[in-house]
């Protein structure tokens, strides 16, 4: 597959790495933001080959993660009526919410529906003008410009029978909250490469300035995350933070101007809770009030469920960065893939159910 | 398999008073003896059918008899590189013959869902006919239900199988024996994905095809280069990784795997790419994986290029005494990670 | 966070009043949305997530960028030590 084969090149990788071995010449802690970067790093093994002073931290960046259990619980509420046709990603249906996940809620008799892309609901709403179409729409600025296209699309034709469950989280406001943090011990960021592909790099010149950190716009195939590492090492060493893109053939200063441009016709920007964090300020996305009728909290009036979190899971700190996975009591024993107490070992990009996968053989 | 075209057959349809199965097709009256009449023994008549026993009473070898059952629930019924038919004789007769036995007959249990289109029954048993005849088995007993409309999913197949196990063969998951090298005849991940990407809603047009086939003659030719194999099995559901992770397991060992021996046809790769779905963890229909002693190894590989199922053969990892119970594999860039059991059916993810 | 896969455009074509597109990657092809990069050509690669097609990826770019790792490549080895600090064998 061109501009994907030649980024996995071992032997590519394999010089990356010496160069990183050659630049480093102290203790560093990084921190990939994205789950898509975990992902990669721990299928490739990365991790196991770089050298001993560079300490990856797993960020935040996994949508499913972070979704409150409350998104669940409404989702689930709604996906429940009769008239309901609700869709999903597939990565949203296996998430625990506070007692139920859209799994069982589709076993017990919803018609809950898997989708590759929010045009396919709106393609089941208007082949099924008698029923209710609603899309949980979840994910980062990376998907959130197509969900509002969806929306968009579906007043444009009029049909009356579609909304959207929205739950969107941004990551500037996120690395914010982390950086802010008294017991943040990140020196340098990769940044999330689909994210910047929409919103550009732009937005992280404020951070790297008032933070004093690099920050590395970095791509998802083992050379990329590589190359990325060694930038953001080569700027440590240095003294310097700055912005900078290794992702440069999807990624520009501004981004996707059409993208924004739609999605902040339908969204406005708000406070949000994050599953195991809490509430970052202007950290999420809203359906705009003019918008209401596509907005399924409202339409279903599922605003008042309200839900707690497990107090045995401490996916927060590992979102954070401030345990890795295998550090919380819970990992491994009460909590797995198959019973998991937290979304970060239910998606396949969380931090816990990657560790679980690829790096378990010391807890085995 | 090929394509199915029904008008690839001398035989056309038979001519019924209706054209979509009725729930009186199940009765057991008048209609159900037509249906067995002029649609399945035309396909399957032989001698032993052709009786109409309630049972079939056959003449069988002496020796070890291996014997297995199988249910056909897919969806969609016609995929790319295959239909419901042919993967319930290739699925069982597959299963028998991963014990080393040479499959010989057939059972085939039907549940239809009233209103099933005639065509399409007949297409399924042309391409089930079809389907054994290239495994060289025979259909000698069978069954038919009808079922309200709702009460399942168009049409439900079950077969089973008996072969028999030749003198000195003992193929088992639990005799995995460190330093013993693992095969895998070809590509994986086919079957999963042709059914996936041809799934309504997932909006693709994909060259992925399903690579449901019998691989009966392959193991045969296996044998024939060593009847020593210690483990052999058809990573279906729940694909390579799920296989030998079972082998692990049953055997007390562990198994390290090379990920760049691991061959992936590019469409699989870009359909699984594009889904976020790991080909380890897909179906295969056509494909088995051994577990030979290291100084057989090359000789089995070698016997397997020689067969059409097996030209991809190679040798993919090895069985080692560490990590007991676990599947690891040396990823391309030189690191090592663990391939774990899935939780549970994959899911296409965005994230 | 977000999968997203590159792919060539294959077919440019309107449905219900979006600019859609088949989007070919390796042989599996699916029918992406191509509102938000209006520019692009039949031929050219684009990232897609979720059915959208997000970027143009930028050949020229790529290409320096791999020149750009090519020469580090050259140096490291001119140090003729592999990933694991032992010599290259030549």
């Amino acid at each position: 597959m061109k501009f994907v084969d030649e980024y996995r090149d071992p032997a590519l990788a394999g010089r990356l790495l010496t160069e990183i071995r050659h630049t480093v010449t102290r203790p560093w802690v990084v921190m990939e933001i994205c789950g898509g970067h975990t992902h990669a790093i721990m299928k490739n093994g990365l991790d196991q080959l770089l050298p001993a002073q560079v300490e990856l931290v797993h960020g935040p960046g996994c949508p499913v993660c972070v979704t409150p259990v409350e998104t669940i619980d409404r989702a689930v509420a709604i996906a429940a009526r009769s008239e309901v046709i609700f869709t999903s990603f597939g990565d949203m249906l296996r998430v625990p919410g506070s007692s139920s996940s859209l799994f069982m809620a589709k076993s017990a008799g919803a018609d809950v529906r898997m989708v590759y892309s929010p045009l396919e609901a709106v393609a089941l709403a208007r082949q099924n003008p008698e029923r209710e179409v609603v899309f949980l729409a979840v994910g980062f600025e990376t998907t959130a410009p197509g969900n509002a296209m969806a929306l968009l699309q579906a007043r444009r034709e009029g049909l009356t029978n579609f909304s959207l469950l929205a739950s969107h989280v941004l990551v500037v406001p996120a690395i914010r909250g982390l950086l802010s943090s008294p017991s943040n011990r990140v020196q340098g960021y990769l940044a999330p490469g689909h994210v910047c592909t929409v919103m550009g790099w732009q937005e992280y010149e404020p951070l790297a300035e008032e933070f004093k950190v690099p920050v590395v716009v970095t791509g998802f195939e083992p050379v990329d995350i590589l190359a990325g590492l060694l930038m953001v090492l080569r700027q440590l060493e240095a003294g310097r933070h700055q912005v900078e893109n290794q992702y440069g053939r999807s990624v520009s200063r501004e981004g996707n101007l059409a993208a924004q441009r739609v999605m902040d016709e339908v969204f406005a920007v708000s406070d949000r809770a994050w599953r195991g964090i809490g509430v970052l300020p202007a950290s999420g996305l809203v359906i705009r009030e003019h918008l209401a009728a596509y907005d399924a909290e409202r339409k279903f009036a599922v605003e008042t469920i309200k839900a707690r979190e497990s107090e045995l899971c401490k996916s927060g700190n590992v979102l954070q960065g401030l345990i890795k996975p295998d550090g919380c009591p819970a990992f491994a024993r009460e909590c797995t893939p198959e019973h998991p107490l937290g979304a970060t070992m239910v998606s396949g990009e969380g931090a816990c159910a990657a560790y679980y996968k690829y790096h378990r053989t010391s807890h085995a | 398999m090929h394509d199915l075209n029904p008008e690839d057959f001398s035989c056309p349809l038979p001519i019924m008073e209706y054209e979509t199965i009725q729930l009186a097709h199940g009765s057991g009256g008048r209609l159900s003896a037509e249906l067995v009449s002029r649609f399945f023994l035309p396909r399957f008549g032989n001698e032993t059918l052709n009786r109409l026993e309630d049972q079939a009473v056959v003449d069988f070898p002496q020796g070890r008899l291996a014997l297995t059952t199988d249910s056909f629930v897919v969806d969609p019924l016609f995929f790319p590189g295959g239909d419901i038919g042919d993967l319930a004789i290739n699925g069982t007769v597959n299963d028998v013959c991963m014990s080393g036995a040479t499959p010989l007959y057939l059972a085939a249990a039907f549940i239809i869902e009233e209103g099933l289109p005639m065509t399409t029954l007949h297409r399924i048993l042309l391409s089930m006919e079809k389907a054994a005849k290239t495994a060289g088995v025979q259909i000698v007993t069978g069954d038919t239900k009808v079922v309200n409309r709702g009460c399942c999913d168009k049409l439900f197949i079950t077969t089973t199988g008996v072969g028999l196990v030749p003198a000195g063969v003992n193929i088992s998951a639990a005799n995995l024996k460190p330093g013993d090298k693992v095969i895998l005849s070809g590509a994986i991940g086919d079957h999963g994905m042709a059914i996936l990407t041809s799934r309504e809603g997932l909006s693709f047009a994909s060259r992925v095809r399903s690579d449901t086939a019998a691989l009966n003659g392959l193991v045969d030719r296996m044998l024939h280069a060593s009847p020593a194999i210690h483990a052999m099995r058809d990573p279906t559901r729940g694909g390579l990784a799920t296989t030998l992770n079972e082998f692990a397991a049953s055997s007390g060992v562990g198994i390290m795997l090379e990920e760049a021996a691991i061959p992936v046809r590019p469409e699989v790769r870009g359909a699984c790419e594009v889904l976020g779905i790991d080909p380890m963890y897909v179906a295969n229909e056509g494909k088995l994986v051994a577990v030979v002693p290291a100084e057989v190894a090359g000789t089995v590989v070698d016997a397997m290029r020689s067969h059409p199922q097996g030209r991809e053969a190679a040798i993919i990892g090895e069985v080692v005494a560490g990590n007991r119970g676990l599947v690891a594999m040396r990823t391309a860039l030189g690191a090592q990670r663990i391939v774990d059991m899935p939780v549970g059916e994959q899911l296409p993810r965005i994230c | 966070m977000c999968l997203a896969i590159p792919g060539r455009v294959v077919e440019i074509f309107q449905e219900n009043g979006l600019l859609m597109g088949h989007v070919d990657y390796s042989g599996t092809v699916n029918k992406v949305c191509l509102e938000y990069v209006p520019e692009i050509a039949v031929g050219q690669y684009t990232v897609v997530h979720a059915g959208f097609a997000l970027s143009v990826l930028d050949e020229e770019e790529a290409q320096q960028s791999f020149a750009a790792w090519q020469e580090l490549v050259q140096a490291v080895a001119a140090q003729g030590t592999d990933i694991f600090g032992k010599p290259l064998e030549k």
